[in-house]
């Protein structure tokens, strides 16, 4: 396990003379944000579980330590991260996962990374180790500041080790496959989870609808007999493919945005190929999109676009702008973390 | 600074004789009373960026109020400061069933959105113990939780959106309808910040189907370590219960003659554990969590067999606070959440701090997360008890950090247990909670002197938080 203290004298010495820090473990998620600046902090070092109790639901690792090997542990006891992370080529570690804040195909219906987050180890712009949240399920002492790590890229400090809440495996799971055109689709998948059904994940792309159910065989055989549709076999690979986006829609393009919109929000004008997930709150587009009108266009439904994959990053950034008191805002709480501005630079916004 | 209040208020709304503020002289911790300098009643947004602005320019503390039903006296007045209460905010804005959100004012009671959904076949999550009078904003402000928060989570969780105003008045859109937003999770942020960054005027929540059926088990030990062990492996069985309830011997034996739940009172401590959902889940599920129980060592397990039986096994538990009103003539209601596998050894140290302060103290447990509830029995007439019962429950709270635990589960540290937080958080934590506060409100008008202690008060205070073996606030003078 690398030294905290050597990443705290490092940090230490960059802040000194405002060198910018991109902060780094698995690196599988170099594609995602803003263009990588700065001097490399690998934290991979920091790997290691140090704490799992099954009973407790809590698991605590090294920032370092890969996602593969979390969830290797975790099935060993019938339990599993809710949030289905996407684990890329397998590098991805826990500490990018929160940093970067992505969550799969459960995350409509279970909850998203920051919704597991209980606890968070961080050393900030001046090398202090602080500690927010801890290893319980409830806790409201002080500020929240370890869930607002997640999805900050990195831009507020480094990750050394986050306590996660875990939960079990569903003793059942059936995946049902609908022939259906997006409006229906759509419809289906917001009225569905609307009724008492135990839905794990929804998709659709190319004219089918796959719905994943988990929970009790009761539960799962009753909403499979209430559904219809196609059972189908061997489908956890894939959902794997889904949540780690291998799925061949994701690399259809050389562009790929993610639009988030509210749930039961219309079909998207947009010509083209298109795979959506979380009951239509998540839309992937493969291909160019002018980025202005689809801001605008996913703004007018109450949601934002990303450009999640590009060949080359665009000035503005990669996420949807921030409006002017929202970045100052952020610049605010930024210096409170980094008063020096070293930590990944540019990663989340332009000005960050 | 009541005329200037006044001035940018429609009549009525700004309160100032004595006997109109007396009513606000407290939030649901009474042993805190102080007189507010006004109350402000806005009515909409506009007015409470209005009061905002006004208090800003004036420089005096403003603290937001719900429902006043908070337990850590994050709403107690301060004489220096407007209090400004959100309860004229009380619309409940729009329901969307398909996308399943409710859109609502601050002021709108907890209960009240889930009886608005009820039509559509949703319902509002959290339910804190309060839901029939607490209100959103109160709940955002504290991240309410209630019985069913192991398996449904809490109010960050089923939280979408926000509107805040911020000390200048300045109104800021957090969160989104859709699952994510751009930048930082400020929603997370907001959500139990104890009204010290921002005053929410709007809150979008997640409303999920109601489950079709519920039935719970009632399970009785011999022992705390035993009862402890069967939740534990109630959760190892892969089970999450919709609620997991402990109650011990002396909570048993004091809602029983209340209530008349049909507890077993030779028990040690009895267990209620629920399932919920459909009729067949729930069936096969409740079988599970019985046949877990019973291998547990439970000595006596009954199924709710109607909807009759299940109300009356949890009208004990729900009575215990009430219930202590008949054993004594008040309570002090601590809320620390430890490890579940601690359990036992927290009680029995409980136990013996009994002897110590001479109070006796009964537990109720949020036992499926770990959130404790001891209720110490005291006499606010006598001063001496008074004092006892504080050293007494803070003496608790600092046992549950050396645990593993929290100072609190899910009622928020506010003025009770504002000196705790030196023993859960050392000195550089503290002061970046500070500066998160001085990026929303740089002078440090809203709810000043709750949640978040200063350093000088902790050396004051006095015990510290000892990390590695090295004491922190190194810098600072002792006395």
């Amino acid at each position: 396990m690398t030294d905290l203290h050597s990443l705290q004298e490092s940090i230490r010495a960059a802040a000194g003379a405002r060198r910018p820090l991109c902060i780094r473990a698995g690196g599988s998620k170099d594609f995602y944000g803003g263009a990588l600046q700065g001097e490399l902090l690998d934290v991979g070092g920091l790997s290691g579980i140090s704490d799992y109790e099954p009973t407790e639901l809590t698991i605590t690792a090294g920032a370092g330590t890969r996602l593969v090997q979390i969830e290797n542990v975790l099935a060993e006891c019938g339990q599993m991260l809710a949030f289905e992370p996407p684990r890329f080529a397998g590098g991805t570690t826990l500490g990018g996962t929160v940093a970067a804040g992505l969550s799969g195909p459960r995350r409509a219906y279970c909850g998203a990374v920051r919704d597991f987050v209980l606890g968070i180890s961080m050393i900030d712009g001046r090398g202090a180790v602080l500690r927010f949240g801890g290893k319980v399920i409830k806790n409201v002492a002080g500020f929240d500041l370890s869930r607002l790590m997640a999805g900050s890229l990195g831009s507020l400090g480094v990750i050394a080790e986050v306590t996660l809440k875990t939960v079990p495996r569903p003793r059942a799971e059936c995946t049902l496959r609908f022939a259906m055109e997006q409006p229906r689709a759509l419809e289906s998948m917001a009225l569905w989870a609307t009724r008492p059904l135990p839905l794990s994940a929804t998709t659709w792309h190319d004219g089918l609808l796959h719905v994943r159910l988990s929970g009790a065989e009761a539960a799962v055989r009753a909403a499979r007999g209430s559904l219809g549709g196609e059972v189908v076999s061997g489908a956890e690979e894939y959902w794997e493919s889904v949540r780690d986006q291998r799925l061949e829609l994701f690399a259809a393009g050389q562009e790929l945005w993610r639009v988030s919109l509210p749930i039961h929000s219309p079909p998207l004008p947009i010509p083209g190929r298109m795979l959506i997930e979380w009951g239509g709150a998540l839309r992937w587009l493969p291909g160019p999109q002018e980025a202005g009108g689809l801001r605008a266009l996913a703004a007018s439904f109450g949601g934002h676009a990303v450009l999640y994959r590009a060949p080359a990053k665009p000035a503005e950034g990669c996420f949807q702008p921030l409006p002017p008191p929202m970045l100052s805002l952020h610049r605010r709480l930024k210096a409170v973390f980094d008063p020096q501005g070293i930590f990944n630079r540019g990663r989340l916004h332009p000005d960050l | 600074m009541i005329d200037r209040l006044r001035r940018v208020l429609p009549p009525g709304a700004v309160l100032s004789d004595a006997e109109e503020l007396k009513p606000y002289e407290c939030d649901a911790l009474t042993l805190y009373r102080r007189m507010p300098l006004a109350v402000a009643l806005p009515a909409d947004e506009a007015q409470v960026a209005a009061v905002l602005r006004t208090c800003c320019e004036a420089g005096v503390p403003v603290i937001a109020r719900g429902a006043g039903t908070g337990l850590s006296g994050g709403a107690t007045p301060r004489l220096d400061a407007v209090l400004m209460s959100l309860a004229r905010l009380s619309r409940i804005l729009s329901i969307d069933p398909l996308a399943r959100t409710a859109r609502v004012q601050p002021g709108v009671r907890n209960l009240a959105i889930s009886e608005a959904a009820a039509p559509h076949g949703l319902y509002y999550a959290p339910d804190p113990s309060s839901q029939i009078a607490c209100t959103i904003g109160g709940n955002v402000a504290e991240n309410s939780g209630g019985v069913h928060c192991l398996k449904y989570g809490l109010t960050v969780h089923n939280l979408l959106a926000l509107r805040i105003v911020t000390i200048d008045g300045e109104v800021l859109e957090i969160g989104a309808r859709a699952l994510d937003a751009p930048g930082y999770d400020l929603l997370a942020l907001l959500t139990g910040s104890e009204g010290l960054l921002a005053v929410v005027t709007e809150a979008t929540v997640r409303l999920i189907p109601r489950p079709q059926c519920a039935r719970v088990v009632l399970a009785a030990f011999d022992s705390l370590a035993e009862a402890g062990q069967a939740v534990a492996d109630v959760i190892a069985a892969g089970i999450i219960p919709a609620g997991l309830e402990m109650m011990d011997r002396p909570a048993v034996a004091a809602v029983e003659p209340f209530v008349h739940a049909g507890y077993p009172l030779e028990a040690e401590a009895i267990v209620l554990c629920e399932s919920d959902g459909t009729a067949h889940e729930v069936e096969e599920e409740i079988l599970r969590i019985e046949a877990v129980l019973r291998t547990a060592g439970s000595t006596e397990c009954r199924i709710s067999r109607d909807e009759a039986e299940r109300l009356r096994f949890w009208a004990g538990r729900k009575a215990a606070f009430p219930a202590m009103g008949a054993l004594s003539p008040d309570y002090y209601c601590m809320d620390g959440s430890i490890p579940r596998k601690r359990l036992a050894t927290v009680l029995e140290a409980i136990r013996k701090m009994e002897g110590k302060y001479g109070l006796r103290c009964t537990n109720v447990f949020h036992a499926g997360d770990g959130n404790l509830h001891p209720l110490i029995l005291f006499d606010s007439n006598d001063a001496d008890e008074v004092a006892r019962a504080e050293a007494f429950g803070g003496e608790i709270l600092e046992l549950c950090v050396r645990e593993g635990g929290s100072i609190t589960g899910e009622h928020g540290v506010g003025m009770e247990k504002i000196d705790q937080m030196c023993v859960q958080f050392g000195s550089a934590e503290l002061e970046t909670f500070h500066a998160v506060k001085r990026a929303f409100d740089e002078r440090g008008l809203l709810n000043p002197g709750k949640a978040v202690p200063t350093l000088h008060r902790c050396a004051e205070f006095g015990r510290l938080h000892v990390r590695g073996g090295q004491l922190p606030h190194p810098d600072l003078p002792r006395f």
